[in-house]
Formats: structure tokens, C-alpha cells, sequence
């Protein structure tokens, strides 16, 4: 009786896998690859298997943005310290960089947002985590647009083309100091950090590596004036060195394909592809398992993803809803799924960066902890205000015009002024009065007759937490199921 | 004592130590203020109190090395960076301790692991879940009247006051944070996962310190300095002058991580460093909340001896840390670490154990034991 009933289970589950995956499977691979998924996008999906609809996200990867970059990206690099003896043409320099920071970060935002392959993006951000690099210290933001170009060339390519680009990208070279070391005292910033964080991981490498490998990269720099890498012979360390157990006159290309040599280099991206996919507990035997896929595929990453995508864990209700979301993921994924197109997307890049993630600048090497350090009492506030602000008009038939005054108006008022965070916060407020939601619009959009229940599933991973009062009308639902602690989760 | 008296002590007694015995008596009730300074990236210690007199100095720095003249001398053989002058007054009037040498065995360099053995206060080798302030408050917890046991002043993470059960908030400005608390909605059903267990704990600790934090900001006569580290300065004084107490305020700046071009970047941080709490001293003088004040840094390491090639200096182990308030004992503490005998990789001897700048604060401050939050006993310093 127990065998019948467990080849019962067996069946129905193979019937499952191979039937249309349905709205809340197209749902969780969107959500999860992507950015938030509109209703049209999930319906869409739903009539798919799982398998073909791994295939299509995978078919879809681009190498290249659909988004025109600002036009600043061929300007030729200019260089504050070059004007150390005129601080006023610094200052303006360094305003204009920033500035220009800015319409990067809204430029990437925009292909977050318009993208045909948001799974493309979604692994672009998941490289600049991982390869975390930051503009505080490059300053010049072409660089950070090259950057940003070879990870998405990449995003789906292959790991190992991936890291030699990344250890002669200039942003990384001037970022982790690689451009000013030299034979006789080399920098050990990249040596150290390729081993911990892009490669090995902690407690696979002795301190001996770690100098010896910094002697390899020696003369791997940077021509100031254009910005493109440039290898400088006199700098380099021809010498004899010893890199985990490999003897000889290493030079970088040759350490690095040592760490790739090494298993733990593809568990290490393995476990990582669990906590951004799946849950933020890995399971060891499924990770490994991925790990041997990785390393058998020569570090092609789409047979990851689709050995991830096509896991149990990845579908498990018991993983369901359980990551938090990344500030990219509530603002983007907010206008996503809410259908709002802002004309300037310079207010969402700076509400990512009052809600801990800001682009192109994440807060050190080792990039976004993320998880449950997306959020303390202080983002949570702020990814409560930034719906509060989006949605606060919905049943008021308030005009976004008129919320952009009242909100300058409330600015004239407020007396705590000082704090940095403070003040993005209230650049963020000020600059979002466009970013408003139109529920008649949205509520049209839906497919057929719409219930509370199918938009419940819509905009939340899991059941509210709190209730929704049964009264409140559809745009009054709308707002508690975003203000709900479940629209946090994905 | 009175006998009523004795037995109520006795009974606190497994989480009190015996240094700290009578310190707690004299108001059991309180929990004095502690602020925590990170400085982030790991400051480099030996152009912070420069050892001007010492020829391995200008040996090991031919580039880096802070010219005497520079120096603010506070002994005949060490001084501070220049950058640092703001805070000679405190160090006239005998507020300011200087800790040296402050590190741990078999150290890490990695940025990441070594400040993770600082927020836990694990052996090097040792993998601990939390904080070791939350581990403090764990088992002995500050009163329920209090509007938090820790407030993390701007981003960075919870540090050594991430844990479970720790009553602590993050916010970027103290007035601002109560203004918007109506967002949140306090008590929900038993969550579904860690992670929503973890947001409704955000949610809830956000309900109740901001109930209790509410009321007129006060104002300084103190001007605090630009800047975001004198912003935060601010907020930390706004949070000790708050009559619904706080028992730590973390601020933090940074970022040190100076391999290169370390000379302009060094002096601006320590500038910032020295002006801000140099405000927050006047401040909080003023509110005759000084005397119930200690400001203490930490980092997670210092940097390498030898200056690099490219101007800066690389990761390294032992620094010195600055330890500031009305009741505390100045002068320079622990053993400047040695420049003849640096370890095989060329960094510096610890001198004092972080957990013995960490019991300091316990025992002598709080009156905690802190052998049970350290794992084991180290002798406090006699600094308060």
C-alpha cells in the first residue's frame, strides 16, 4: 500500500515537471532570475514547462546592453590628482564625476528595466558583487562602463574567460592597487583578494601564496591618460615563485589558471549561486554536485544556471519566498511589476544607494553581504517610505505633480538637516514625486477579471503577514500588500 | 551593605566580576554609555602615535614617515599625527588613553575574517555567530526601560552587536528615525522562515525604541563638524543626552585601507576622527554627561611596518586604539610593539589582547564578567 502510494507521488511529480509549470512556478523562476515579473510576463511563462522555460531565459542571454550608454563613456579620462595646484578646477572635476556616477547608475537601472533578458542584468549585478568594484576609488566612471561592459560580455559566458578579462580590467587594477606594484615590492591587494574572494575562498591559500602570487602580477597596469591596461616589462617580476605547489617563472595568467586548476574555486561560485538563487542555507551535497558540473563544463556558466534552474531545491515550496530582496530588487522590481516608467531614473539609482546598494560603489571588496544585512532598522525604514512614496497617492486620485510639491514643501520644514543619509533620503523623496502608481491603469492591464486573490499572488512570494482588511478596495489592497513585511521576501 | 542589599548583588552575582562588584553597586540600574568608533579598513598605527624618536621609524617609512617637527608630542618619544591636534586638549586634561599594541595571536589579514574575530571576539582559529557586545547583553541585559541596548549610527552592519536577542536598532539620524517608525507595524504572527523572522525582529525593535526615543532633540552649543563623521558625532551625542538610555552607539569612518597614496587619505580621516570626537567631548561635557561617557576605537588590524611601493602601506596586525571619557585614566597604556622585532611576514608584535581592551570595557565599565562573554579571563587594563 505504501509502494503504490509512494509510485503514485513519483508519477504525479515526473507529470508535474513535464505539464505547464503554472502562474506560481512562472512566478518564482521570473522573480528569482530576474527582477519582479509583470503579470503579462508571468502568464506568459506559466504555459511552459520548467525545462523549456530554463531553456528560453537561458537561450535569451545578451553580451551586450539594449540601453544606450551615457555619451561621457568615450570621453578621455580626466584625473583629479592632476590638479592638485588648482583646487578649484578639482572641486568642479569632482563634481562632474559624480554626476556622471549617477547617470551611470540610472543608465544601468534603465536596462534593468527595459532589458529583453533580465536574467542577463540579474548576473551582471551577481559578477559586480562578486568582482566588487568601486568608483569611490576608480573615480573615472569609464572605467566603471568597461567594467560593466566585460561583466556583461561574460554574465553568461565562462568563468575563466570572465576572471583573466577582470585581472587586466583597468577599474580593478587601479581599484585593488595592481597598477602601482612592481618588482622589488609588489602590492599584495589583487594577489590577496583573487584568492579569497574571486577564486579559493578563505582557508585554502597560506600567506606564502599570497606574497608569491603578487610578484606574478607585477607590471600589470594602466596607461593613465587613456585608461586601457598596459603591460610595463620593467615592472615585472620575472623570477622564480612558488603558487600553491606549482614551481616556476609564474606570470598572472599563469596564477590564475592555477586557481582555476583548483576545486574549490568552482564550489566557491557553486555555494554562491545557492545563496542568490535558491536559499540562504546551502546544502553541501547539491552544492558540490553543481561544483563537478562547473568544473566538467570548463566554467561554461549557463550549464550552471540550468543545473541550478532545473534543481528540486531551486523549485522546493520549502525554499519558496525565503531571500530577502536586494534594494535593486524592491526598486526595480517595483516599477516592473507596477508598470511605472519614470523619465529620470537618477532618484531610483539614489534610493538603491539609501537602501544599502549602491551601485557601482558597493562597501568594500568582498561587495553586498546581503541577506538578512539588507536589512536593519534604518533600510527598512527606507524601503518602507520608498513604497510608502510610490503608492501613498493610489486611492487619493492625487496628481504626481502635486505630490512633487507637497513633498518640497515638507522639505522647507524639515529642521534635521546635516546627516549624509538624511539628506539622500530626502533627495531620494523629493526627486521620486514621477515615480507614482496608477491603479486604474495597472488594475486594466491585468489579465481577465481580476480577484483579490490573483493579485495577491502577484505581488507577494507568500501570503501577507498582517491580514488585508477585506474593504479596502483593490488600490487599498495594492498598498497593504506592499507596505506587507512579505513584500520584502522573494 | 545591608544584608536585603548583599543578596540582591548576590544574586547578579554569576554575571558580575569581582573588579566590578562595587562599581555596580553604587547603581545597578545603570548601564554607563559606551560609543564605539570603527575605524574601517584598519588604520595604520605607527603614523597615528608616531614613535618619532625610534631610527627604525624613518627606517621603515623613508616615504611615510611623519617629520618630527609635525608631530604632536605628548611624550619624548611618541606623538600624534598632526591631524590629531584636536584632541591634545583631552589628553591635557588627562581624558584621553592611548592603548598600544592592541591585536591577538596568530593574527589574520584579511579584512573580512579579522574584523569578524574583532565584532565576535573569537580566538583567531574560532568561528563564533555573534557579537560579542550581543553575547554581553545576552546574559545581562540592560533594563527594559531603555530605548536600546545598541544604536549603529549609518550603514556597515550590526558588528559586534549582531546577534538574536540584542535590543539594537541602525538608523542615519536619531530625529528622522522618529518621524518615519509609523511605517512599521510591531507584532505579527510566528514568521514562516529565518528571514522573515529576521525582518519582523527589525520591525519590532523599530516600534519600540522609537517610542521611547521620542521627545525634543536637543540642541548643542557645540558646533559639530561637516562632514559625515561630524554628523554622526551629532547623532551619537543626540542618542546620549536621550533621557530613555542607550548602553553603546557605534559610529565608524573610513575607509583606512591606505596600499596606496596614504599620506593625503590617512590625514583626512584622522582630521575628521579628531574633530568629531573632539565635538562630541565639548557636547557632552557641556550636558555633564562626560563623566558617564567612554569613546573607545577598534579596527581590524593595523598596517604593515615597511611602507609598499606605491606610497601606502599594506595589511597588517597590532595598532594603537584611543580610548576617551571624564572617568577615564590618560596617558599611553599597553607596550608601543617593538620595531626591532617584527614577525615573519614584517608586522608588528601584539602588545595587549583585543579581549583585554574588551574586558576593560566589561568589567571596569559595566561591572559585566567577562570571562563568561570572552571564553576566558584577560586582566582588564586599568584605563577606567
Amino acid at each position: 500500500m505504501r509502494l503504490l502510494y509512494a509510485a503514485l507521488l513519483l508519477a504525479a511529480s515526473i507529470g508535474a515537471a513535464a505539464a505547464p509549470m503554472g502562474y506560481e512556478d512562472a512566478r518564482h523562476l521570473l522573480d528569482r532570475a530576474g527582477f519582479g515579473a509583470t503579470d503579462r510576463e508571468i502568464r506568459d511563462f506559466a504555459t511552459l514547462e520548467r525545462e523549456q522555460a530554463v531553456d528560453r531565459l537561458l537561450a535569451g542571454a545578451r553580451a551586450e546592453a539594449v540601453t544606450p550608454p551615457p555619451a561621457f563613456v568615450d570621453d578621455p579620462i580626466e584625473r583629479p590628482g592632476k590638479l592638485r595646484n588648482d583646487p578649484q578646477a578639482r572641486k568642479a572635476l569632482l563634481a562632474k564625476l559624480v554626476q556622471q556616477g549617477l547617470e551611470l547608475r540610472s543608465w544601468w537601472l534603465q536596462e534593468m528595466l527595459d532589458t529583453p533578458s533580465p536574467l542577463t542584468e540579474r548576473m551582471t549585478l551577481f559578477w559586480h558583487n562578486h568582482f566588487a568594484t568601486s568608483q569611490r576609488k576608480v573615480r573615472a566612471p569609464q572605467l566603471m562602463y568597461r567594467q560593466n561592459a566585460l561583466l556583461r560580455r561574460e554574465a553568461l559566458g565562462n568563468f575563466a574567460t570572465l576572471l583573466h578579462g577582470i585581472a587586466k580590467d583597468p577599474a580593478m587594477l587601479v581599484w585593488l592597487d595592481n597598477a602601482k606594484s612592481r618588482k622589488g615590492a609588489p602590492n599584495e591587494n589583487f594577489a590577496r583578494e583573487v584568492m579569497e574572494l574571486f577564486t579559493l575562498g578563505v582557508g585554502h591559500y597560506g600567506e606564502p601564496d599570497v606574497k608569491e602570487a603578487a610578484r606574478a602580477f607585477t607590471g600589470w597596469s594602466v596607461e593613465p591618460a587613456t585608461g586601457a591596461y598596459r603591460y610595463r616589462p620593467f615592472f615585472h617580476d620575472a623570477g622564480e615563485k612558488v603558487v600553491l605547489g606549482h614551481r616556476g617563472n609564474l606570470d598572472g595568467d599563469q596564477v590564475l589558471d592555477i586557481l582555476l586548476e583548483r576545486p574549490e574555486t568552482a564550489h566557491f561560485i557553486a555555494e554562491k549561486m545557492w545563496r542568490e538563487f535558491v536559499s540562504p542555507t546551502p546544502d553541501e551535497t547539491q552544492v558540490e554536485s553543481w561544483a563537478r558540473t562547473f568544473r566538467a563544463a570548463h566554467y561554461e556558466i549557463k550549464p550552471l544556471l540550468r543545473a541550478v534552474f532545473l534543481s528540486d531545491a531551486f523549485w522546493s515550496s520549502a525554499n519558496r519566498a525565503t531571500l530577502v530582496k536586494s534594494p535593486v530588487d524592491v526598486v526595480v522590481g517595483t516599477l516592473r511589476i507596477f508598470d511605472i516608467h519614470p523619465a529620470d531614473l537618477r532618484p531610483g539609482a539614489i534610493a538603491c544607494a539609501v537602501l544599502g546598494q549602491n551601485l557601482f560603489a558597493p562597501p568594500n571588496v568582498k561587495g553586498w553581504p546581503g541577506g538578512d544585512a539588507w536589512i536593519d532598522s534604518a533600510t527598512l525604514l527606507g524601503r518602507e517610505q520608498f513604497v510608502d512614496r510610490i503608492f501613498r497617492t493610489a486611492d487619493l486620485g492625487m496628481q504626481p505633480v502635486a505630490m512633487q510639491a507637497s513633498a518640497m514643501q515638507a522639505e522647507k520644514g524639515n529642521a534635521a538637516a546635516g546627516a549624509p543619509g538624511a539628506r539622500l533620503q530626502r533627495l531620494m523623496q523629493r526627486g521620486m514625486g514621477a515615480y507614482a502608481f496608477n491603479d486604474r491603469r495597472w488594475l486594466a492591464s491585468l489579465g481577465t477579471p481580476h480577484n483579490t486573490s490573483q493579485v495577491d499572488r502577484l505581488v507577494l512570494a507568500t501570503a501577507p503577514v498582517d491580514p488585508v482588511p477585506a474593504n479596502l478596495g483593490m488600490a487599498g489592497r495594492v498598498r497593504a500588500l506592499v507596505a506587507d513585511p512579505a513584500y520584502q521576501l522573494k | 551593605m545591608e544584608r536585603r542589599e548583599f543578596l540582591k548583588l548576590s544574586a547578579l552575582a554569576p554575571f558580575v566580576g569581582a573588579s566590578g562588584l562595587a562599581r555596580a553597586a553604587a547603581d545597578p540600574a545603570v548601564r554607563r554609555l559606551l560609543i564605539l568608533v570603527e575605524l574601517k579598513g584598519g588604520n595604520d598605527g605607527l603614523n597615528t602615535l608616531v614613535p618619532f624618536a625610534d631610527p627604525r621609524y624613518v627606517e621603515l617609512r623613508p616615504r611615510l614617515a611623519i617629520p618630527r617637527e609635525q608631530v604632536v608630542h605628548l611624550t619624548e618619544r611618541a606623538g600624534l599625527h598632526p591631524s590629531l591636534a584636536p584632541l591634545k586638549p583631552a589628553w591635557d586634561a588627562g581624558e584621553l588613553a592611548l592603548v598600544q599594541g592592541v591585536g591577538y595571536p596568530a593574527p589574520n589579514l584579511s579584512h573580512f575574517r579579522s574584523i569578524e574575530i574583532w565584532d565576535t571576539a573569537s580566538a583567531s582559529d574560532q568561528y563564533l555567530e555573534e557579537g560579542w557586545l550581543a553575547r554581553a547583553f545576552e546574559r545581562s541585559p540592560c533594563p527594559s526601560s531603555y530605548a536600546a541596548e545598541g544604536v549603529v549610527v549609518g550603514a556597515g552592519g550590526m558588528g559586534p552587536l549582531s546577534g538574536r536577542t540584542v535590543r539594537a536598532i541602525a538608523l542615519a539620524n536619531p530625529e528622522q528615525f522618529v518621524r518615519s517608525a509609523h511605517l512599521v507595524h510591531a507584532e505579527h504572527e510566528r514568521p514562516r522562515n529565518a528571514s522573515l523572522a529576521h525582518i519582523l525582529r527589525v520591525e519590532n525593535e523599530v516600534a519600540a525604541s522609537a517610542e521611547r526615543l521620542r521627545g525634543t532633540p536637543r540642541d548643542f552649543r557645540t558646533d559639530f563638524p561637516a562632514g559625515a563623521f561630524g554628523a554622526s558625532a551629532r547623532a551619537a551625542a543626540q542618542l546620549a543626552a536621550n533621557p530613555a538610555r542607550i548602553a553603546v552607539v557605534r559610529l565608524s569612518l573610513g575607509s583606512f585601507d591606505t596600499h596606496a597614496n596614504q599620506l593625503p587619505v590617512q590625514a583626512n580621516l584622522l582630521r575628521q576622527l579628531g574633530e568629531g570626537l573632539a565635538a562630541l567631548r565639548g557636547a557632552l561635557t557641556q550636558a555633564g554627561l562626560w563623566k558617564s561617557t567612554v569613546v573607545a576605537t577598534y579596527a581590524e588590524f593595523g598596517r604593515r611596518a615597511r611602507e609598499n611601493q606605491s606610497g601606502g602601506t599594506d595589511h597588517g596586525t597590532a595598532s594603537v586604539h584611543f580610548v576617551l571619557g571624564g572617568a577615564v585614566r590618560g596617558g599611553l597604556h599597553g607596550a608601543a610593539p617593538s620595531l626591532d622585532r617584527l614577525d615573519a611576514d614584517g608586522n608588528l608584535v601584539h602588545t595587549v589582547d583585543f579581549r583585554a581592551y574588551y574586558a576593560t570595557l566589561l568589567e571596569r565599565w559595566w561591572g559585566i564578567d567577562s570571562r563568561e562573554v570572552l571564553g576566558e579571563r584577560f586582566a582588564p587594563l586599568e584605563l577606567v
